[in-house]
């Protein structure tokens, strides 16, 4: 047996108003793997992550970390919005996990540079977030969470509110640097297409009270060119995950 | 370049203004009102030339009251808005009476103050900074409290300290509610200290320019009632534009409130 990274154990989360975001969630993440939770919007998917982050606090189950808790850092987290510090440039924002952790602005350059680069904004460290454009500023997010060199990276929606053109791109490099980087990765997307073309394994949520509905495996090779969304196997998964998703809300 | 609205829009207020002067010496000479009654504009001009520099020494006096009044009230006010920040039931036992200071006229309180604090220039100070304080506390708390979730969110995970909270977060989210609090404050400040120069009567060796108006207006020196008048609003301009330029230099790089509109 495989240690996994992270593993949820009959996880439930009721919120203090009494909304039952997530029962009975059971699910591990291994070392190395890039998993998908797939549903509709309020199936709790994004409070999912939060648990695993350590944002919120289970109100049922356990969520358990084999090797220990991560340290601050091991985790890197994009939100659905960019969250950056307007006051800063594009150079602060990717250096404030460096920064919180204590290291110096000369020292964390070279990290931060090499962040910057990985998502194509070298040329871009002294910007300010608001002179660039919404795809951009996702991927400073991501330069962000990934300067710490996460042991996981937690993806909520991160591309969702961007046009489809530049979450292509977005994806394509995101498979890219997991490809790379050895990361593991969890997804959170409400896009069948998104979830099937990036992931190993997708995770089919149905809402009210969240939980998972079933798990499916994506039998596509490895590296995925862009191509690969024009394929006959990619449609046939994704006819198939749709088939569930629609499964899983009617359910309920 | 300026374009030609926008030389029509910085001519117009000062057009509307020399009309308005003009339109004020036209009505006083022709119906002969005598200067104890209302001075025309140029009766008062003539009064600050001549009397400028006594004029000018008792603003100062004044204005030392003023900033020094503003420095205390951002000094302690945000500290104390820091202190709120700490938690809610810090915030909620001191804010009542931040309110209590804030809705007690200033005239009401004066006196008692003055009592009570000998010396003259603290008095003043005192005054001036119970006026300018509640703009800053409430502002900053406001501000130190609107920092954006995620980004607390992003600070939590990173294991951040409050002091790095703080200094990297939670101050720089509250500095544009902060400046928006000190240029109200600036001006309340010079109010405050014209009120207590009022109640205080000769604020001992040194006077004051609201003291020196109430003095001439005890002796029908009306020309140079608005003389004095005519400085302290100069100088309450003056005090708004300052702040204004300072706030939007620490903003201009950032807040909307300062960048340049989108062309």
């Amino acid at each position: 047996m495989h240690r996994p990274l992270v593993r949820l154990e009959n996880v439930a989360k009721t919120f203090p108003d009494g909304l039952e975001a997530l029962a009975g969630i059971d699910m591990e993440v291994g070392r190395g793997d890039f998993v998908s939770l797939l549903g509709p919007s309020g199936c709790g998917k994004s409070t999912l992550l939060r648990l695993i982050a350590g944002l919120a606090q289970p109100s049922g189950g356990q969520v358990l970390w084999p090797d220990g808790p991560p340290a601050p850092g091991r985790i890197g987290y994009v939100f659905q919005d960019p969250t950056l510090m307007p006051w800063g440039d594009v150079f602060d924002n990717v250096y404030l996990p460096l920064r919180i952790a204590g290291q110096g602005r000369k020292a964390a350059r070279p990290a931060v540079e090499a962040a910057l680069a990985l998502v194509g904004l070298a040329d871009f460290a002294h910007a300010q977030p608001h002179a660039l454009s919404g795809g951009m500023r996702m991927r400073v997010s991501l330069a962000r969470a990934l300067v710490t060199r996460p042991a996981l990276l937690l993806l909520d929606e991160p591309f969702g509110a961007l046009d489809e053109i530049t979450r292509f791109r977005l994806n394509d490099d995101l498979l890219r640097l997991w490809g790379e980087g050895g990361w593991t990765v969890l997804f959170v997307t409400h896009s069948v297409f998104e979830a099937v073309f990036l992931s190993q394994r997708v995770l089919i949520m149905g809402p009210r009270p969240g939980r998972i509905h079933a798990a499916i495996e994506i039998e596509l090779p490895q590296p995925r060119p862009p191509e690969l969304r024009m394929g006959a196997d990619y449609q046939r998964i994704c006819a198939a995950a749709s088939a569930s998703l629609a499964q899983a809300m009617g359910s309920c | 370049m300026l374009t030609r609205a926008a030389w029509l829009g910085r001519l117009a207020p000062a057009l509307l203004g020399l009309l308005v002067i003009a339109g004020w010496e036209a009505l006083v000479r022709f119906n002969d009102i005598p200067s104890y009654v209302l001075p025309g504009p140029l009766a008062v001009a003539e009064t600050l030339w001549r009397e400028g520099s006594s004029l000018l020494a008792a603003l100062l006096v004044t204005l030392r009251v003023t900033l020094a009044a503003l420095l205390v009230a951002t000094l302690t006010g945000v500290l104390l808005a820091a202190l709120m920040a700490q938690s809610a039931w810090i915030e909620r036992s001191l804010m009542p009476y931040a309110v209590f200071l804030q809705v007690t006229p200033i005239v009401a309180i004066a006196p008692l103050i003055i009592i009570y604090v000998e010396q003259p220039f603290l008095a003043l100070l005192a005054c001036a900074w119970i006026v300018a304080f509640f703009p800053l506390v409430a502002n900053t708390a406001a501000g130190l409290r609107s920092a954006d979730r995620g980004l607390q969110d992003l600070f939590r995970l990173y294991g951040a300290g409050r002091l790095q909270r703080l200094r990297l977060l939670l101050w720089p989210s509250a500095l544009p509610h902060f400046l928006a609090g000190l240029r109200i404050s600036g001006g309340l400040a010079l109010i405050g200290a014209v009120v207590a120069e009022f109640v205080a009567g000769t604020g001992g060796s040194e006077t004051g320019i609201a003291f020196r108006i109430l003095e001439a207006g005890y002796r029908l020196q009306v020309p140079k009632m608005f003389a004095g008048l005519v400085l302290l609003a100069l100088t309450g301009i003056g005090i708004y534009a300052a702040l204004a330029w300072f706030s939007r230099l620490l903003l201009r790089r950032w807040h909307e409130s300062a960048l340049p509109p989108r062309s």
